[in-house]
């Protein structure tokens, strides 16, 4: 038992010949409690509430979360996110984007081993397969066993209930896009139309495929980030890390046995933090590319040194920089305060304080005016000339409207047309409109005009557009 | 299915397609094969270096992921034999993109057609009362009419302004219909039927038409004008100058110019006379649409009731809608 199939793997002799593709291994990890499982299990909680809870949330007579893609309106609590709007979801992206650099810089790879959700859904399945299939031993007996009735009625146990909860998370994937509160009559019903149902079982599917089934082999080979973090590390970078200097020689002793007496270091061989790894890699090996930081090795080790009655810490958060000199954790901390941090840290604020900014300015009134381009003027009676706009008016708010239009930039310009219309919340209308000015106003070519519009009663909703007009 | 030989595979660009594809296909699967029994030394380095220290070691591929490269070649045959790809092969299910367009129109027909044959039961001057329709209206114009006629219907130079009460073809329903539906042609012969008046003369008749309509002009001109209008525009525009809406001369005693009223726009028109043509929508947008357009336009202000000099054919105006709108299935 102490003899994992993983260790031969990396003592292999050099002279071994292998294909260019490999049979999966199963691993089957051990699971581990300490500080750092917990915080998991925080993360896991914390994101899961949000993830199930947030499409059930009301607001007024809507529902407060919804991504309403047929009629392209983004509901987020009291914001209405339009079409126009999408700028945001670009800076939403380069946040995420940036904090994963800011993170990772300081402390590797805190999202892959906390919030990512494949780790969080990984971390759910595997809790389920725990309870239903037992502890690592009684798992690996079960996979070599036959089939009989008790590891068919244990498999289909497992897999039920991983299909119970995958189907869930489709389902719940759909309610941000369809209000789910119709969406769960509907899929009782039966009613569900041909693309929610896609939805609901594709993601569905996936869920259970990369939770139950791929696990470790999604981190290892599909996953991009796995492969270019390496490039936001530096020797200051907080990682998972097995002091070698501390730990080796390794090997086995009896409890309460001074390790310098028989001139071994304080690693007893025991082999947990390999069997707890869910990527199956052996972190005394150094830090390698699998290693997704999620701590379990370290919550395993440390176990395993309170029995021992040796410190803790002999695998540990640390930097590179801290093994090499010999650091304490003051010095560590000093060091998270180095140039690129600062930059990051800058950059994430500034465009935090964009965001918000722009949000908190968000026109309640769009307006666009589109020449006509076909008719380019045209002499009206009394000599007057005219051009013909279409004025696209987007009432964003909530509330609806009505709106006055006026026209100025050139002397004698005048609007033809009814200068007040009405628009309901969050709905869209065109209106013709001609604007005429006397021949003598401007000379041959194109002028710059301005339409004004203003809702009545309420002056700070204005939009003060920009148009051409042509003079023949 | 119906695959032909001679017109499917003959032609060297066709062969040079064929042959290429089917050898990316088929050699993507022997590389996968040939692939799947090398033999590397784990941890050998593969010669690709980068960023001087960077370098790429062999490591084996999980098999499923070999499985999917397989799939992948699986697919491409599959899809292959089902859709064009192959050269000229039509695939099995002889899909194209004008078929799928055709598709497309054919179930936006189903599903939109129902809406707007409603209105075709009835006549045009419901149908302009309806705000529905006026709304429904009011996007096909300027979605059709818009690029000519300006988005509030008002017209431009060579381009009739549709709201006011002047109409070259005639401004009831029966007509406004029959001009969307087979479109007009407006032909001005260059100087008339004189086609022998020199520079001068034209000037003189432009400000003999001119001085009908108020504009300003010469006298003496308009006088010399007068006498030649008879010879040289009367036959069409008519001895009192008030056009024919029957074959579309224009009424020059009103203040619409759609060529614009200048002194040299006029001479250019008499001089070199004009063409003028509007599109016929009839069978581009079919009878329910153009029925909608035409109460659309009808409605704009200036359109001219139907008929009233026959009050004891009061039932004449759904009569004549229904045969407006057998106009167009005759046609095919």
């Amino acid at each position: 038992m102490n003899q994992p199939a993983e260790k031969n793997n990396a003592a292999a002799p050099a002279e071994e010949v292998v294909t260019l593709y490999k049979s999966r291994k199963k691993i089957h990890p051990r699971s581990v409690t300490g500080r750092f499982a917990n915080w998991r299990w925080v993360f896991v909680w914390l994101t899961q509430l949000i993830y199930y809870g947030l499409p059930w949330i009301p607001w007024d007579d809507r529902q407060a979360f919804l991504l309403d893609i047929v009629n392209r309106k983004f509901y987020i609590f009291g914001l209405v996110l339009w079409p126009q709007d999408v700028f945001f979801l670009a800076i939403i992206l380069i946040i995420s984007a940036y904090s994963l650099f800011l993170f990772t810089a300081v402390a590797g790879r805190l999202w892959c081993g906390y919030t990512c959700p494949q780790t969080v859904y990984t971390e759910i399945f595997m809790w389920i397969e725990k309870m239903i299939e037992g502890e690592r031993p009684a798992r690996i007996k079960l996979d070599q066993a036959p089939m009989d009735a008790r590891k068919f009625r244990l498999r289909a146990l497992k897999y039920g209930s991983w299909a119970l909860f995958a189907w869930w998370t489709g389902f719940t994937l759909v309610g941000y896009f369809t209000p789910i509160r119709e969406l769960w009559t509907e899929f009782w019903t039966w009613n569900l139309g041909p693309w929610e149902t896609f939805w609901i079982f594709f993601y569905g599917f996936m869920t259970f495929l990369f939770a139950g089934i791929m696990r470790e082999q999604v981190c290892l080979y599909m996953c991009p980030y796995a492969r270019f973090q390496s490039v936001m590390f530096d020797p200051d970078t907080l990682v998972i890390t097995y002091d070698v200097e501390r730990g080796e020689p390794r090997g086995a002793r009896r409890k309460g046995v001074d390790p310098k007496s028989v001139g071994k270091g304080d690693c007893i061989d025991c082999g947990i933090c390999v069997q707890v790894c869910p990527t199956g890699i052996d972190i005394r090996n150094g830090l390698q590319y699998e290693c997704i930081g999620c701590a379990a090795c370290i919550d395993g080790c440390d176990e395993v040194m309170d029995k021992m009655g040796y410190p803790r810490g002999l695998i540990r958060y640390t930097t590179e920089h801290a093994m090499e000199r010999h650091w304490g954790k003051k010095e560590i901390l000093r060091h998270v305060v180095r140039p690129r941090i600062i930059v990051y840290t800058l950059i994430l604020l500034a465009i935090v304080s964009g965001l918000i900014w722009g949000i908190a300015n968000k026109p309640d009134l769009r307006v666009n005016v589109i020449r006509d381009r076909g008719v380019l003027a045209r002499e009206v009676e009394g000599g007057l000339v005219e051009n013909i706009y279409r004025l696209q008016v987007m009432n964003v708010s909530e509330q609806p409207h009505r709106y006055r239009i006026t026209v100025s930039g050139l002397d004698g310009i005048q609007l033809e047309g009814e200068p007040v219309l009405e628009v309901e919340p969050a709905t869209t209308k065109s209106f013709s409109y001609a604007v005429r000015v006397p021949p003598e106003a401007a000379p041959k070519g194109s002028h710059t005009i301005y339409f004004d519009v203003k809702a009545e009663g309420n002056e700070k909703i204005a939009v003060h557009e920009k148009a051409t007009f042509l003079m023949p | 299915m119906d695959f032909n030989f001679t017109s499917d595979l003959v032609g060297f660009w066709n062969l040079f397609v064929v042959v290429i594809v089917a050898v990316s296909v088929i050699g993507c699967g022997v590389f996968l094969w040939v692939q799947g029994s090398a033999k590397f030394k784990p941890g050998e380095v593969t010669g690709h270096v980068w960023d001087e220290t960077l370098e790429e070691y062999s490591n084996p591929l999980p098999n499923w992921w070999r499985w999917m490269f397989y799939i992948t070649v699986v697919f491409a045959i599959v899809y292959l034999a089902l859709y064009p790809g192959l050269g000229n092969n039509r695939g099995m299910f002889g899909w194209t993109m004008r078929g799928q367009y055709d598709e497309e129109m054919k179930a936006a027909e189903a599903k939109y057609g129902p809406i707007f044959n409603k209105f075709l039961q009835q006549d045009v001057m419901t149908v302009a009362a309806d705000p529905e329709a006026r709304e429904m209206g009011q996007r096909l114009f300027v979605t059709y009419c818009a690029q000519c006629h300006g988005s509030d219907a008002g017209g431009g130079p060579g381009f009739p302004n549709l709201k006011d009460n002047d109409w070259l073809w005639g401004g009831t329903p029966e007509k406004i219909k029959e001009t969307i539906t087979n479109g007009r042609m407006g032909v001005m012969t260059p100087k008339g039927t004189k086609p022998d008046m020199d520079a001068e003369q034209v000037k003189d008749v432009v400000a003999y038409v001119r001085s009908l309509s108020g504009l300003s002009h010469d006298s003496a001109r308009a006088q010399r004008g007068a006498e030649l209008y008879p010879q040289a525009c009367a036959a069409c525009h008519g001895p009192d100058a008030k056009g024919n809406p029957e074959a579309g001369y224009p009424n020059l005693t009103d203040k619409v110019w759609l060529y614009g009223s200048r002194e040299e726009t006029m001479i250019e028109t008499v001089t070199k006379g004009r063409q003028n043509q509007m599109p016929a929508f009839g069978e581009f947008l079919g009878p329910a649409k153009v029925h909608l357009l035409t109460a659309y336009v009808w409605g704009l202000g200036g359109g001219v009731k139907p008929a009233p000099a026959a009050p004891q054919q009061a039932e004449a105006a759904p009569a004549a809608a229904t045969s407006g709108e057998a106009a167009p299935a005759e046609q095919k």
